[in-house]
């Protein structure tokens, strides 16, 4: 689903109707301007046209070509097989020509998992479409298996009768060996139900490559390139941007640009001579509302939503994070942006982390931290710390699998409950929720937004699928997003001197910063008397204190939206959900609303404090089902805060939910049928995701 | 033209430094010597209180900040290192001093303890050294003596301590001393120099907690045995202690050996240098320890290295300078868009 950047989500009635854009305009590219001039001669044509790129190959589809509205690839492999590259090189290719786009990359924890074992397998999956799409896709029309382990572990994805292309080469007996198959799954009836597909990659690719002067390891090396030629002729995918990325990538090692090229090339002829295939596909772009597009993930989105807040508050962005799956790669691209002043600081742990952040915000600047669900767990007595001192810093919680160290790079948000209640005494901290990759940008700077107006450390939660994960996004006009606002006193507030406790009218405490004359004053994680901020034990203090910032938290008026709404705002059924399963939850949504339930869902993005609206919305359905990908931590709140009896749709195996498991979850919630659906959930399933593979209860 | 009106220039005394808070420390605690000093030092460099931080982590001496009427933060156990390093980063304009314990610094934060030191970032560190845990009312410390008897080791501390100024060496200080709480005009001069430093200059402070181990550094303090016990550091001159200079420390090989300085002449003794390259002479110097030799007191090493925050600052200068200042709107745009019509 394509996002609106500037802070609205372009959501059920959030955004002008789609239908004005014209599907028959070209498609232009407009680079970045550091960009513009090295590509500035190389205008290119897309899919099924001829190019002017004498090098390359003439692009006429070679066979019949059927329309599809979209299709769902997955290219999976061993982790050194590149795979990851290949996925992300057909999004971009897929963008940019103009479909709408979900992704879900799925690697393993190791960096090195045995070579062709289970747990080794690296995957990663599009959805490409012509109409708007919300999941990364449900079932697979087309997998790429570079190996058995490969085979084995992603074939349930695979529809009936749907593509499996084979790296025939890669199933000796010892491969088959390491994949648990006693015979080779190619040579028995097992395949039957699937368009079998075999070639023999790693020949082709070595045929291909021979003469780019590269040892056979290396070229060995380019047969994801290979794979994915293929899969581009399949689908009519123009090879430019990917040609143009090998060469920019290996500017400095023609040979290796050389071969991996030779590869992209002979796999998309090998799709046009052979007569493997009967037929091509094609999907046209989407109809998506005017303006500039980019492909972003969420982890992009945050990076760039942390620089976007400091500009449009005017404030230096101190990023304090140690590294930690999967929310590392944002501490990459902010310390990337030091053209922006920023600073990044990579601490010697979590704890040192979140100090130097609220350090910083103690300062005046912009202090975040960023993490995953064990960092939070040790950050917790310094998130105590700023909710006592009332300083604002962001912190970010890219949930994963837990508990402990856990999956790590899997997804899952078992972290909502720690993020709420995770700390000693009464201690309310607000909590945001981005909904999709693209809405990491906007919900960040929202974070920044409330942590300074309410002064106040706020938790901003992604997942790793929302991290990972990438859709087209509308880049905003920045000069139509907020301005963040803030105010630093510069003259004392109270006759008798400062008094960094006196509260405003959002019970916000003022931010004066050291180096201002008159104003000194100390702070700490003792209790404060009202007002004065002076250390104070007093009975009635405290309990005054601590109803008060339990009182600022509640009050919160959210900048942006508070949850997305899908559907009417009353009938049978509302589905409740929060964070990355929005996509999956608002297109269950529609579906069973084409099957003739009245059905709604509302996603939130404030889980603390929780939108005033909810409490009526639920009174409006008969029945109300939570989606979680934990086993109920949403449905425990607003059991306890609504006296609702909500059901819970709970799945908790790294991996998102399919479209499918939510309808049918709430198809079974809507016949009574409770049991049977929790009697059906696989138990030691290696298949990443499959349905159903969620239980209600 | 008329002239601007003439500001008088407001000169500062030490107790302009004091908060209106009252001073909670135990009656005739180390602390209030150290508060005293530093308060002075404060007045005597002309310290602009609005641009002056204290931060702290938990422990009797972290309650500093309350005391003093600058800005101050007051943080949580072992941490202080952590939001002084971010405050430093964000406003490399204040004038940051980090105070804390033994249990504090080495125990508990030890780990942000080293990484403050190594990154040398520019703030200056007082470890009040009781070798006790006194707010916790009474357990070893890791800076206790090996089997000292407290609440918690009733049969004696089973742990060898560990030396603040070794560890501090050992992380790449730049700046190392040691000064004692009652030595007032000495304590004095030792803030002074750690003032001055640019980096992160750290300094132990001998401080008497006088409830829970009361004495501890007698050996020091005491008029009949001080001399034999401690050894005053001044960079360029040999190390001299004892009643009327009558004893030296000389190297031999790579071991310290007290020497009759009527014997051993002066040139033969070891030379003190601060600024020395390599720290192994003033980690040499951390390991002497009373009984076996007298401790020194002064400035261990003191050499200039670049500041952590001067190193990230120009970093981002260079960045600019090269690619220019951030664009927002391309840096959204990203390397590469479409746009639909
Ligand atoms: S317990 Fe010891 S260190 Fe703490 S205030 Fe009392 S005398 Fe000072």
């Amino acid at each position: 689903m394509p996002i609106i950047g500037n802070g609205a989500l372009a959501d059920c009635g959030a955004i002008p109707a789609k239908s004005k854009a014209d599907a028959t305009a070209g498609l232009t590219r407009s680079p970045s301007v550091s960009r513009k001039l090295q590509i500035a001669n190389r205008k290119w044509i897309y899919m099924s046209a001829i190019t002017n790129d004498l090098n390359s190959t003439v692009r006429r589809p070679s066979k019949p070509v059927t329309t599809l509205p979209s299709v769902t690839v997955r290219f999976a492999g061993d982790s050194g097989d590149g795979m990851q590259l290949a996925g992300t090189q057909f999004t971009d290719t897929s963008a940019l020509f103009g479909n709408d786009i979900s992704t879900l990359p799925d690697f393993p924890a190791e960096i090195r998992a045995p070579a062709g074992t289970l747990a080794g397998v690296s995957g990663f999956q599009i959805h490409f479409s012509s109409t708007d799409i919300y999941t990364p896709g449900d079932d697979l029309d087309a997998l790429v298996a570079m190996n058995p382990a490969a085979l084995k572990t992603n074939l349930r994805s695979l529809k009936s009768g749907g593509i499996l292309m084979v790296n025939e080469d890669a199933f000796a007996a010892a491969d088959l060996r390491k994949a648990g198959y006693d015979i080779s799954p190619l040579e028995d009836a097992s395949l039957g139900g699937y368009r079998l597909i075999r070639v023999p990659i790693n020949k082709l690719t070595a045929a291909a490559a021979k003469d780019s002067g590269l040892g056979a390891k290396d070229i060995d090396r380019c047969k994801n390139m290979f794979a994915l030629g293929l899969v581009y002729w399949l689908y009519g995918r123009p090879l430019e941007p990917t040609l143009q990325y090998i060469e920019q990538k290996f500017a400095k090692k023609p040979a290796v640009a050389g071969a991996n090229a030779l590869a992209l090339k002979a796999g998309y002829h090998f799709g046009e001579t052979a007569e493997l295939f009967s037929e091509q596909y094609q999907v046209p772009k989407a109809k998506l509302p005017p303006g500039n597009y980019r492909k972003i993930t969420g982890n992009e989105a945050t990076a760039l939503g942390m620089i976007a807040a400091s500009k449009l508050a005017d404030k230096q962005l101190v990023y304090c994070s140690y590294p930690i799956t999967p929310a590392s790669d944002i501490l990459h691209q902010l310390s990337a942006a030091k053209n922006f002043n920023v600073i990044t600081f990579q601490a010697e742990d979590e704890i040192a982390a979140i100090g130097a952040a609220i350090g910083a915000g103690f300062g005046g600047a912009l202090g975040a931290t960023g993490t995953s669900g064990p960092g939070i767990a040790l950050k917790s007595e310094a998130i105590g710390l700023a909710v006592m001192t009332e300083l604002p810093v962001v912190i970010v919680d890219v949930q994963r699998g837990g508990p402990s160290t856990g999956l790590p790079t899997k997804t899952e948000q078992s972290d909502l409950l720690q993020v709420l209640f995770g700390r000693n005494g009464e201690c309310p901290v607000p909590v945001i929720a981005a909904a999709s990759p693209a809405d990491c940008f906007a919900a960040v700077i929202e974070a920044f937004t409330i942590a300074t107006k309410y002064m106040t450390p706020v938790i901003f939660l992604s997942d790793g699928y929302v991290a990972n994960g990438a859709e087209p996004w509308l880049v905003p006009d920045v000069s139509k997003l907020a301005r963040i606002t803030i105010a630093h006193p510069t003259e004392k507030n109270s006759d008798k001197g400062f008094m960094p406790y006196q509260r405003d009218e959002n019970l916000a405490r003022p931010w004066a910063l050291p180096g201002t004359p008159g104003l000194e004053h100390r702070i700490g994680g003792l209790e404060k008397q009202d007002v004065t901020g002076n250390v104070n034990y007093e009975p009635a203090n405290h309990e005054h204190m601590v109803r008060l910032r339990a009182a600022k938290v509640a009050g919160i008026q959210p900048a942006g939206p508070g949850m997305l709404h899908t559907g009417p705002d009353q009938g049978d059924v509302l589905l409740i959900g929060w964070g990355g399963t929005h996509g999956a939850i608002k297109a269950a949504t529609l579906e069973l609303q084409q099957q003739g339930v009245r059905a709604s869902a509302c996603h939130l993005r404030y889980l603390n404090p929780l939108p005033r609206e909810l409490g009526q919305l639920i009174k409006n359905f008969k029945h109300v089902l939570i989606p979680e990908l934990n086993l109920g931590q949403l449905r425990m709140l607003l059991r306890d805060r609504y006296l609702v009896d909500a059901k819970g749709l709970n799945k908790v195996k790294g991996q998102p939910f399919t479209i499918h498991e939510i309808v049918e979850g709430a198809q079974a919630l809507l016949h009574g049928n409770v049991s049977a659906y929790e009697v059906n959930a696989p138990t030691n399933d290696v298949v990443p995701a499959g349905p159903p593979g969620a239980t209600i209860d | 033209m008329s002239l601007p009106p003439t500001q008088p220039l407001t000169v500062l005394k030490p107790a302009d430094f004091a908060s209106d808070q009252e001073v909670r420390w135990c009656p005739g605690c180390g602390d209030y010597a150290i508060l005293a000093q530093m308060k002075k030092v404060c007045a005597k460099l002309g310290m602009d209180r609005s641009k002056t931080v204290f931060v702290s982590g938990i422990g009797c001496s972290s309650r500093f900040p309350y005391y003093m009427n600058t800005y101050g933060f007051h943080s949580i156990h072992g941490r202080a290192p952590t939001f002084a390093t971010g405050l430093k980063l964000a406003r490399p304009d204040l004038n940051v001093w980090m105070v804390t314990g033994d249990g504090d610094a080495l125990s508990i934060g030890g780990n942000h303890f080293m990484h403050l030191v190594r990154r040398n970032v520019d703030i200056k560190v007082l470890l009040f050294n009781n070798r006790i845990y006194g707010l916790t009312k009474g357990q070893y410390s890791p800076t206790s003596e090996h089997g000292k008897k407290t609440k918690s080791t009733p049969m004696g501390a089973p742990e060898y301590p560990i030396r603040p100024i070794s560890i501090a060496i050992g992380a790449e200080a730049s700046f190392a001393a040691r000064a004692i709480d009652v030595d007032m005009k000495h304590l004095e001069y030792v803030l002074e120099r750690a003032a001055a430093h640019k980096g992160t200059a750290f300094v132990e402070i001998y401080q008497n907690c006088n409830i829970f181990n009361d004495g501890a550094y007698d050996y020091a303090v005491d008029k009949s045995t001080r001399s034999d016990n401690v050894v005053y550091l001044e960079h360029g001159k040999p190390l001299i202690f004892g009643k009327e200079n009558s004893k030296g420390i000389r190297l031999h090989a790579l071991t310290p050996e007290v020497v009759d300085t009527k014997i051993v002449s002066a040139d033969d003794l070891l030379i003190h240098d601060e600024k020395a390259p390599e720290p192994s002479l003033a980690f040499l110097l951390s390991r002497m320890r009373y009984p076996d030799f007298p401790e020194p007191l002064g400035v261990f090493r003191a050499v200039d290295h670049e500041a952590y925050g001067d190193t990230v600052r120009q970093q981002n200068r260079d960045a600019i300078a090269g690619q220019g200042e951030g664009d927002l709107q391309s840096l959204l745009n990203g390397e590469e868009t479409w746009s639909v019509s």
